[in-house]
């Protein structure tokens, strides 16, 4: 008995305890949200499953920004009616959770692995009905017109990200990204929720198909490369009067030294 | 009449080259330019490299001409690029997709085409700052200098006219905004724009006109001048740099036969060889990414070819309202308002205009400020220019900053500013660039020939250290030998000559202009050393020198 | 060490003349002596730079070579793939290349390494003599005497009014680079109009299809073209002052002038897409700020204001084309613009 005293007075003591405590409540709270998942599981399909995960990230991770029912707060806009698709594509590109507040949101490693992204868009898409996450069908590139795309990439699209998707300036530090390394849903999904200050191309914009075409497009000119040698960044012009600058008249300046030099 | 004493060959080569030399009188030429002396320095090979690259110019230029078609009809494309399969386009864009995908080495020679182009421009220029900080421009060269000035010009028109006949994207906006700055001008505009498109813009004919413009009238004209620059140079001699032996009254250098001849020829192939390098390696131009030309369509960083960026970044500097202030006149007439669109006019025609008319006037200006009107055949070493290089640098950072702003967007994307904030500070260095650069440069100049100086009296530090029957511990300093001294002492010293009377005693108001700029100029200077100086300067601290010896020589 | 500013403005201690030929300067020593170069020296050196040329001619011959085995083997007429063309362009390249640099490598080393480099020296001779000066001068004066042009001022006051105007035919043969047969003021008058109409349906562009106002919702941009443009004789023609931007704001956002309270649908708004500044098309449509950028020289319009310039050069607001919806929903015109579209030019107003 008086080992056991001792061991309650041992200035560790309250630390295990917590650690005690906090296991068990854990494991309770576990067992308990898979009974009731389990009694969901058998009541409805398992998007509902999906919903609440979705829910249950959504309040750890958005909420703090977007409100606890995404209703949107001073530091971010509502997310009732974005759709699955604006879920898939911030959260998928690593954009969601934003770094710091600002009109741009920087491209960063994603924090979520597929299937938190899944539950998450979900969730968002069960508060209220807004863009889909799109279908195969209009993913495949083998089913596409890339010279039908690329006439709507030009029209619609090049102003901002350049005419080989190699992306370009905006107003007061914004950007338009390049698109290569991009995935063909994540493509679509820009186009149809208009992220941050892009514009929203809805399907009675650009339909489906054409979106289909553009993205058979980007794929295209992605899997061309550069035929005519290194592309220097596809930037046009200035990267092309740079290089003649700097490496072709260094060539030849370097030459004429040569030239005119004095040998042994 | 005198065939019993005519000359016999006795090879078929002798007889041959006889034969043409007794009808056309070639042994004169031979006699005069086979020996012929040219001074070497690798700063005199920019002009070679800009003549070099004209004839890769003509030469792809002329492979091209067989395969393009200027023509604007319109044509459904059924080339090999599949992105553009079935699209509309002109037939100029179409044949220049045929030469890129569907004809052998066409895309290589494209590509050397326009490399060439981007080179030619760029040495074109290097040699033209070259001969500005060199003061090569003085007399006899003033005429040579205008020459050469209104070559650049041509240069210009000629790369303008040549990237803008694929009728691409990119091009096709460049003509929009030209079609913009000629709307602009006043009372002339529009119809210079009806007549320059054939009636509205596009319209379809203006890819044939500026292809007539492209390969006969503007190659035409740099040819006749390149002829008339060249002939020049051969009346006039080469200029060389200062130094031992070498005079205003002579040329020292090698012989054009063999050692020139073998230089310049070889250096030819070797352009030619830079140029294929890069064409193959490094893709210019794409125009299958651009796509056809359409009044709708846009890409995100539309920039013209880099020479003719300093006036796209002018009109991009240039703000459209200051506050309330509008650069928009409308001015009304007794017939109605017209407008004056300054918010064009100023930045398309004020910035390029002063630039050229003082590089023209130049030589006409030093020589009114110095009253210096002897021949030069001797080059200055720019630090020995201050006033000159000063004010070269500062003209090169006016043009610069344009330059920059032309790529403005892409500077906010790659160093992650804003794109406003980009061109606040570009307009703030337009004004302020050029004044901080002559002030920059001036001091920079002035330091140098103060070392010149004190290389002169001094000498260099031996790296010996010597030690003083007191203790006290001196460094031995190495004289510079005879023709390193005399490189470092023999310039121009250019002085401020204050405003003098003219023949009826009277001082002009252009004499006391004159003597106000000459004073700005010249009032603070750095005279070469003397040798009575150096002897005072030999006396006063003592023998602490050593001999250099003669492997200390003019840098060669 | 001591101050040995003896260069200084203020005591540069020589009290230079303004002639350059100055008493007390130092004396040219004249060419520096010859160094001779290793193949000079060294008879060996010399036939290993012969060997080195050689090895640089023959490289280049292999140079030629290879570009045959380019165009040839890699080449093929027909479809090639991008990768293919990527490696024949920079095959012919490198054979080029190196089939020149060899060439041009080879003669300088050449020159560098076994011609003779003596520097030689060769006396500049006047340009001009005074002798030849008077001479030519008399032989002018005599062939204007002879040609007595001085003498008869009538003939040279029509001589030159005749060659004075005899070029300026040539000008005015170019009048007719204006294609289109219009007479002066009908050159400016078409540029205050365009194909846009009571009535005329907006329709997507390329596509051709008409656009319900139902289509439209916030933070769209679509891109238009008039209904019936493809149809036109000369469809860029029309494209390059008609092209428009259809946008939809919340009305509560928009700041309406008067007279132009009708002229939008529920906040769909339709704007000319030809910048004002020098007529590129402005197209970049930023939906939350509200900006519309030009890409060329940064012109920023705000949609809230009726496009009114913000930054940027471009001189004056975008045109507004004043919309409604037609019986069927679809988005059309009221009218033209109210003025013209694009840069601004002198007989503007």
């Amino acid at each position: 008995m008086k080992a056991l005293s001792k061991k309650r007075r041992h200035p560790l003591a309250a630390v295990a305890l917590l650690l005690f405590g906090l296991l068990i409540t854990g494991s309770l709270y576990t067992a308990a949200g898979n009974i009731s998942e389990a009694k969901a599981a058998e009541t409805t399909a398992a998007s509902q499953t999906d919903v609440d995960e979705g829910q249950k990230l959504f309040v750890a991770n958005c909420a703090t920004c977007h409100g606890m029912n995404a209703e949107g707060s001073d530091s971010g806009p509502s997310l009732i009616g974005v759709g699955a698709a604006s879920v898939d594509f911030q959260v998928g590109t690593g954009r969601m959770p934003m770094q710091m507040q600002g009109p741009q949101a920087q491209v960063k490693p994603v924090q979520f692995d597929d299937k938190q992204i899944s539950q998450l868009s979900a969730y968002v898409a069960s508060l209220g009905a807004g863009p889909a996450i799109p279908d195969e069908e209009y993913l495949d590139t083998t089913q596409g017109d890339a010279a039908h795309g690329g006439t709507v990439f030009r029209v619609n699209c090049a102003m901002c990200h350049n005419a080989a998707a190699a992306g370009g300036a905006l107003t007061r530090g914004k950007f338009a990204p390049t698109l290569t390394g991009v995935t063909e849903k994540h493509i679509y999904e820009a186009m149809a929720t208009g992220p941050q200050n892009m514009p929203v191309f809805n399907d009675s914009n650009i339909t489906p198909e054409e979106k289909r075409d553009v993205i058979t497009f980007l794929k295209t000119i992605e899997a061309n490369g550069s035929a005519g040698g290194a592309a220097l960044g596809s930037l046009g012009p200035v990267a092309e009067g740079l290089f003649t600058w700097t490496a072709g008249l260094g060539i030849i300046i370097a030459f004429t030294i040569w030239l005119t030099s004095r040998p042994s | 009449m005198t065939t019993t004493n005519e000359y016999q060959a006795s090879t078929a080569t002798g007889r041959i080259a006889n034969f043409v030399d007794s009808r056309v009188g070639a042994s004169a030429i031979v006699k005069e330019f086979g020996r012929k002396i040219f001074p070497d320095h690798w700063s005199f090979m920019f002009g070679e490299v800009a003549m070099y690259t004209f004839v890769l110019l003509l030469l792809s230029g002329t492979f091209l001409t067989f395969f393009f078609d200027p023509s604007m009809a319109h044509v459904v494309y059924n080339g090999s690029y599949v992105p553009m399969k079935g699209l509309g386009m002109s037939t100029a864009m179409a044949s220049t997709m045929d030469i890129s995908f569907d004809v052998r080495g066409g895309l290589f020679m494209r590509q050397v085409h326009h490399w060439s182009a981007l080179l030619f421009v760029a040495s074109l220029s290097v040699h033209m700052l070259r001969v500005f900080f060199t003061g090569a421009f003085r007399r006899p060269r003033e005429l040579n200098w205008v020459v050469g000035g209104v070559l650049l010009i041509m240069g210009l028109a000629a790369g303008f006219t040549g990237y803008s006949l694929p009728d691409d994207l990119l091009s096709g906006n460049g003509l929009r905004i030209i079609d913009g700055v000629m709307k602009a001008l006043p009372i002339v505009g529009t119809y210079l724009s009806m007549f320059f498109f054939g009636g509205e813009f596009p319209g379809e004919h203006v890819i044939q006109r500026l292809y007539s413009l492209h390969i006969m009238i503007v190659p035409a004209v740099i040819i006749l001048l390149i002829v008339v620059h060249l002939f020049m140079v051969v009346t006039h001699k080469h200029t060389q740099y200062p130094g031992p032996g070498r005079t205003n009254d002579n040329v020292v250098g090698f012989p054009v036969g063999p050692v020139y001849a073998a230089k310049a020829g070889g250096f030819f192939f070797i352009v030619f060889g830079i140029v294929a390098f890069i064409a193959g390696l490094f893709q210019i131009n794409p125009i299958w990414n651009y796509g056809p030309y359409d009044p709708s369509p846009v890409s995100a960083g539309t920039q013209p070819d880099w020479y003719i960026g300093f006036v796209d970044g002018a009109l991009r500097l240039m703000p459209g309202t200051l506050g309330n202030f509008s650069f928009e006149w409308i001015i009304p007439f007794p017939w109605g308002d017209n407008t004056l669109v300054l918010s064009v006019l100023l930045p398309a025609l004020v910035p390029a205009g002063a630039l050229f008319v003082v590089m023209f006037a130049w030589p006409w200006i030093e020589r009114w400020v110095t009253k210096d009107n002897r021949e030069h055949h001797l080059l200055d070493r720019p630090r020995n220019a201050p006033f000159r290089t000063a004010m070269g640098v500062a003209g090169v950072i006016f043009y610069s900053v344009m330059w920059a702003a032309a790529s403005s967007d892409l500077i906010a994307t790659h160093f992650h500013v804003a794109l406003n904030d980009v061109t606040y500070w570009l307009r703030a260095l337009f004004f302020l660039g050029p004044i901080l650069g002559f002030w920059l440069t001036r001091r920079i100049c002035l330091s140098l020939q103060r070392k010149d100086r004190e290389i002169v009296l001094h000498g260099r530090e031996a790296g010996i250290i010597q030690m003083s029957p007191e203790g006290g511990f001196s460094e031995k300093h190495e004289e510079v030998d005879v023709y390193k001294r005399y490189l470092l002492t023999n310039f121009v010293d250019r002085q401020y000559i204050p405003a003098e009377p003219d023949a009826a005693g009277h001082i002009s108001g252009s004499e006391k202009r004159r003597a106000l700029i000459s004073k700005f100029f010249f009032e603070d200077r750095v005279a070469p050393v003397t040798p009575s100086e150096l002897e005072a300067a030999h006396a006063a601290h003592g023998h602490h020198e050593v001999e250099g010896d003669m492997q200390d020589s003019i840098g060669k | 060490m001591g101050d040995h500013s003896h260069g200084s403005p203020e005591n540069s201690g020589t009290v230079a003349k303004a002639d350059d030929v100055a008493q007390d300067r130092f004396p040219d020593p004249g060419l520096p002596p010859h160094r001779p170069r290793l193949a000079d020296r060294d008879p060996r050196a010399a036939k290993r730079h012969e060997r080195q040329v050689a090895l640089l001619f023959t490289i280049s011959i292999i140079g030629t070579l290879f570009f045959f085995v380019a165009y040839f083997v890699l080449g093929r007429l027909g479809e090639m793939s991008f990768a293919e063309l990527r490696v024949q362009n920079a095959a012919l390249g490198l054979g080029t290349a190196f089939a020149m640099l060899g060439i041009g490598v080879g003669i300088v080393h050449w020159a560098k390494t076994l011609m003779p480099d003596h520097e030689l020296m060769e006396m500049r001779h006047e340009i001009r003599s005074e002798e030849d000066r008077q001479d030519a001068v008399e032989i002018v004066d005599t062939v204007l005497e002879e040609s007595g042009i001085k003498r008869r001022p009538l003939i040279r006051n029509t001589l030159i009014g005749a060659i004075a105007l005899a070029p300026i035919p040539a000008i005015f043969m170019f009048r007719d680079l204006d294609r289109t047969g219009n007479t002066a003021n009908q050159m400016i008058d078409s540029l205050r109009h365009t194909m846009w109409d009571t009535g005329i349906r907006l329709t997507r562009d390329p596509s051709g299809t008409p656009i319900k106002a139902s289509d439209v919702q916030i933070g769209s941009a679509f891109h238009v073209v008039p209904e019936g443009i493809n149809e036109t004789e000369n469809p860029l023609n029309e494209k390059a002052k008609a092209v428009v931007l259809l946008m939809r704001m919340d009305p509560a956002e928009m700041q309406i002038s008067e007279g132009r309270e009708d002229w939008n649908v529920d906040g769909i708004v339709a704007y000319s897409k030809i910048c004002t500044h020098v007529g590129c098309p402005i197209a970049l449509y930023e939906q939350h700020t509200h900006h519309l950028l030009c890409p060329c020289h940064q012109s920023t319009f705000d949609l809230t204001q009726e496009c009114k310039v913000i930054f940027g050069p471009a001189g004056h607001a975008l045109p507004q084309l004043p919309i409604t919806v037609d019986s069927e929903g679809y988005l059309v015109a009221q009218s033209d613009f109210h003025e013209p579209v694009g840069p601004s030019y002198w007989e503007r107003g």
